[in-house]
């Protein structure tokens, strides 16, 4: 068995959109990563002093927004991608996916990390079964997002990247990587209003 | 194409990728488990298992990455470093999050071991991921 990625035929270079200047290609955007590291001291300040406003808003703030952002690219932007040439997908990838690598990652650690303790100081994990299950079951929903961001979605989107910093990045790979990131982060999406709905559950105990 | 080996397109590569995926599965389900019992402590035996076998696939899927020779390795190790990188504080983070929250003895071992084998997990997956597509140093340019 192996990972069959030989029916891929070499496909010309994908043409530049906008002439025929390399578009420099940014695979992490460095003038971001102070608001991810003062976010990230945010929620250790919070979380050490069990500040329970800061948890609270950085729960519903944070996992509005990634809730947000992965139903809006997996079910708006991913079929207009679907739909777009590869050129232009080429075009809005190189700038699109370098945000998406710094910004998803923090929103999800964010949430996660303030929502397991807003949890517990809340006594929501407590709670006996039957109404136990809800929050077994936005963990394993939390968990079948994760495999499918961390194991499909994040390596496409930073294969693509570094396919685009090729002299001659290879259309073909870029094509298939990128429908990849399209069906993924529609299944997301789908799961996300799955957690809406066991979100709200759990808020009106 | 320049040299007699396939492209890298049409190499044909071990599945790492999927190994590397169902080592993280097997992980996080070991962690959903114990955590559906929280504020109790679960039963250890699955979990255990369930965290042996992906220690088990990842070990596996590294002993293929070894084999692989001819690689892009300086991609893979850029990439996986920076990852790891990130990981680390993300994961660190988690344990400080157990630790405040009073978990101790076996319970701790076992998902701080859930944690390092999902730390090691994604930097091997994303810079296989990058590196796959990318020449080996030093190699003609297709």
């Amino acid at each position: 068995m192996a990972d069959a990625i030989g029916e891929i035929p070499l496909a010309p270079p994908v043409p530049r959109v906008g002439g025929a200047t390399p578009v420099l290609v940014t695979i992490v955007p460095m003038r971001a990563l102070p608001l991810v590291a003062a976010a990230l001291a945010f929620l250790v300040t919070a979380i050490v002093g069990n500040w329970f406003w800061a948890l609270d808003f950085l729960h519903v703030a944070g996992g509005g927004l990634w809730t947000g952002v992965d139903l809006f690219v997996g079910l708006v932007i991913g079929p207009i991608l679907g739909r777009m040439s590869i050129p232009a997908r080429t075009e809005f990838a190189t700038k699109f996916m370098p945000k998406m690598l710094v910004i998803m990652p923090t929103l999800v650690i964010i949430t996660l990390a303030s929502g397991l303790q807003l949890a517990r100081l809340m006594g929501n994990l407590a709670v006996p079964y039957p109404s136990h299950w809800w929050l077994v079951a936005s963990f394993i929903v939390v968990g079948l997002m994760a495999v499918i961001a961390i194991g499909f979605l994040e390596p496409a989107n930073l294969a693509v990247l570094f396919e685009l910093k090729k002299p001659s990045p290879n259309g073909q790979i870029i094509g298939r990587l990128m429908r990849r990131f399209i069906y993924t982060a529609g299944i997301t999406g789908v799961l996300q209003v799955a957690t809406l709905i066991i979100m709200t559950r759990i808020a009106t105990w | 194409m320049v040299s007699g080996r396939p492209p890298v397109p049409g190499r044909q590569l071990p599945p790492i990728t999927a190994l590397v995926v169902a080592s993280m599965a097997m992980v996080i389900a070991g962690g959903i488990y114990l955590a559906a019992y929280l504020p109790k402590q679960a039963p250890l035996p699955i979990p255990i298992a369930l965290v042996t076998a992906g220690a088990v696939l990842f070990v596996v899927a590294a002993v293929m990455l070894s084999r692989l020779g001819e690689f892009a390795w300086d991609r893979f190790f850029q990439v996986g470093g920076w990852a790891l990188l990130a990981y680390v504080v993300i994961v660190g983070m988690l344990e400080l999050v157990l630790v405040i929250d009073q978990t101790r003895g076996a319970l701790l071992a076992l998902l701080t071991v859930i944690l390092l084998i999902f730390a090691l997990d994604i930097p091997v997956l994303l810079g296989f991921s990058v590196a796959r597509f990318q020449e080996p140093a030093g190699s003609p340019t297709v």
